[in-house]
């Protein structure tokens, strides 16, 4: 008697078990199609004309790999390296320069402090696009407050130049440094100094052999963050600059809009799936590096 | 260890330097213009100047419509991925990363794509008509279910830190124990507990579209953050000051964010 009621126990237990994992499934479907439609869609359209070519005559489609190679020569090639080249030289001092300050941040014993900075970082982080590009005009744009202040333009001083956007890049990027490496930073023991001192290290030879080796994977992967992200932005650069620096964002634009050339449309989907190669890259390097970063920090 | 660090202090203050002073410079450039003395009519301008209030209006509608949709995708399905369905997690978590993987210039490159089949493939089906409707100026449908694609990694990471925190299963359990329906479980139990965390992915949401350029401007329409940088051409200190009035609601917003639920984490946007 009762172990029949107990095997319709669990009987039922099973169903409902069943009947949640079923419904789980069903909760999930609105946000698999919905993915599928607004952004699968979009991609396999970019796939699909990445390679495509349109006869301007008779109007018929043949698949070709000529947008690629298009794509990769000539003033879009300059487009890309400028960008990849531009995201490293940010992305590299970003790290650089946030490195101390994380450090500052987390050493410091004035819990406010710590915790102004990193919502400061949290909103300047995110301080992307348009607003930050009309704040360097402003500021040291051709008639910006410092540039006239301080007669930065005689000086040789260009704010629509490579060297003018890294600055710019780096009022989001070093935020963002700050906001990827603290964690890891928390992470370093006080006893692993103290062991380190006590053995008659100098803080060099604890920051050489103990702090960087295990910071590396958090650095690493907190570079290739930020080139990613320097990688992608365009409203900064177009609002800023124009198309005087070549960015591959910029051409896409151009070619998107038929600026430049009609007829461009394919090669810009082309320039779109080199972006996308050079994205998934990126987190093909920084997931499995977050993992291993992870492990300290546990 | 307890002892001071010199360099703190330099450190500190150099960035303090490098952050505040084009702030600063956007202020004195809109007050101070160069032959007119100072004055505040770049701020006084901003509210008569054409265009402002319906594309503030057309940022936040889309804003309000982003969140709204976001949530009703992601709310039900991560929950249910908490209930019962742990196996179909790795996809839900896959595919919410994977927008991170397309730039928003190139995801605007194939969105213009597809809707160039309208004209061109299904002029004389439904579809085409579906196509014109989401394009429609007014209140362009197509931004924003880009905006909620754009959305997803960020509400993803915010709502599954957020479940992290709650036991979802003995939470719903309970309720039933107490004779609450699934729905009444659900809605006055389980979300409740989430307040943070959906607080949290709004405010990134609502951050994302209010500041979002790049789809906007490709696809022609005219939001917040177009049209600051159509009206700059004309009228460059109104642009700063919009700029500089934006940045402070911006950062009122987040130190909301930041009062509700401690320290906000955010990532990175293009």
């Amino acid at each position: 008697m009762t172990s029949t009621a107990v095997r319709v126990d669990v009987a039922s237990a099973a169903e409902v078990r069943r009947r949640r994992r079923s419904l789980g499934g069903l909760a999930v479907v609105p946000l698999l199609a919905f993915t599928a439609l607004a952004f699968g869609l979009p991609a396999v359209a970019m796939l699909d004309g990445a390679f495509t070519v349109r006869d301007p005559a008779s109007g018929a489609t043949s698949y070709t790999a000529g947008n690629l190679t298009a794509s990769l020569r000539g003033a879009y090639l300059t487009a890309l390296l400028g960008s990849v080249k531009l995201s490293a030289v940010s992305a590299g001092l970003a790290a650089l320069l946030g490195l101390p300050l994380a450090q500052a941040v987390v050493t410091s014993r004035r819990r406010a402090l710590r915790e102004a900075v990193l919502t400061a970082s949290g909103v300047l982080a995110n301080f992307g696009g348009v607003p930050l590009a009309f704040a360097f005009v402003a500021t040291l744009g051709n008639a910006g407050v410092l540039t006239r202040r301080f007669g930065l333009t005689d000086q040789g001083w260009d704010l629509y130049s490579f060297w003018g956007l890294v600055i710019v890049y780096l009022y989001f990027l070093i935020p963002l440094t700050v906001l990827t490496l603290t964690p890891a930073l928390e992470g370093l023991r006080t006893q692993w100094r103290e062991a380190a001192q006590n053995n008659g290290a100098t803080p060099v030879q604890y920051w050489r052999h103990v702090a960087l080796p295990v910071l590396l994977p958090s650095l690493l992967g907190a570079l290739v963050l930020l080139f990613g992200s320097a990688f992608a932005a365009y409203a900064t650069a177009a609002a800023m600059v124009g198309s005087s620096v070549p960015l591959v964002t910029l051409q896409i634009a151009d070619a998107l809009s038929g600026n430049v050339l009609v007829g461009q449309e394919n090669v810009a989907l082309a320039l779109s799936l080199d972006m996308v190669l050079v994205a998934g890259l990126v987190m093909a390097v920084y997931l499995p590096l977050q993992r291993r970063s992870a492990r300290w920090l546990a | 260890m307890a002892r001071l660090n010199p360099w703190r202090w330099p450190v500190l203050g150099l960035a303090g330097l490098y952050f505040l002073t084009p702030l600063a410079a956007s202020v004195v450039f809109t007050l101070d213009v160069p032959g007119q003395g100072v004055t505040f009519d770049a701020y006084t301008q901003i509210f008569s100047t054409d265009g402002f209030g319906s594309s503030l209006l057309l940022s936040l509608e889309l804003a309000v419509a982003t969140i709204a949709v976001v949530l009703l995708l992601t709310v039900p399905a991560m929950v249910a991925l908490r209930l019962g369905a742990p196996r179909l997690r790795p996809v839900v978590e896959v595919v919410c990363s994977l927008p991170l993987v397309v730039p928003p210039i190139a995801f605007v490159a194939g969105i213009g794509t597809v809707l160039k089949w309208g004209p061109e493939h299904l002029s004389r089906t439904p579809l085409f008509q579906t196509l014109v409707a989401i394009q429609n100026p007014g209140f362009p449908v197509v931004l924003v279910l880009a905006y909620v694609v754009m959305a997803l990694p960020f509400v993803f990471r915010a709502l599954d830190a957020g479940l992290r925190s709650v036991d979802v299963p003995t939470l719903v359990e309970a309720a039933r124990s107490c004779g609450a329906g699934r729905r009444q479980a659900l809605v006055r139990v389980v979300l409740p507990n989430l307040r943070g965390a959906l607080l949290n992915a709004s405010f990134l949401t609502l951050a994302l579209v209010l500041g979002e350029f790049t789809v906007a401007q490709l696809l022609g329409f005219q939001p917040f953050a177009v049209w600051i940088v159509n009206v700059s051409g004309a009228q460059a200190q109104l642009s700063v000051a919009v700029s500089v009035l934006s940045l402070l609601v911006t950062w009122a917003l987040l130190l909301v964010l930041a009062g509700f639920g401690g320290r906000t984490r955010t990532a990175s946007r293009g």
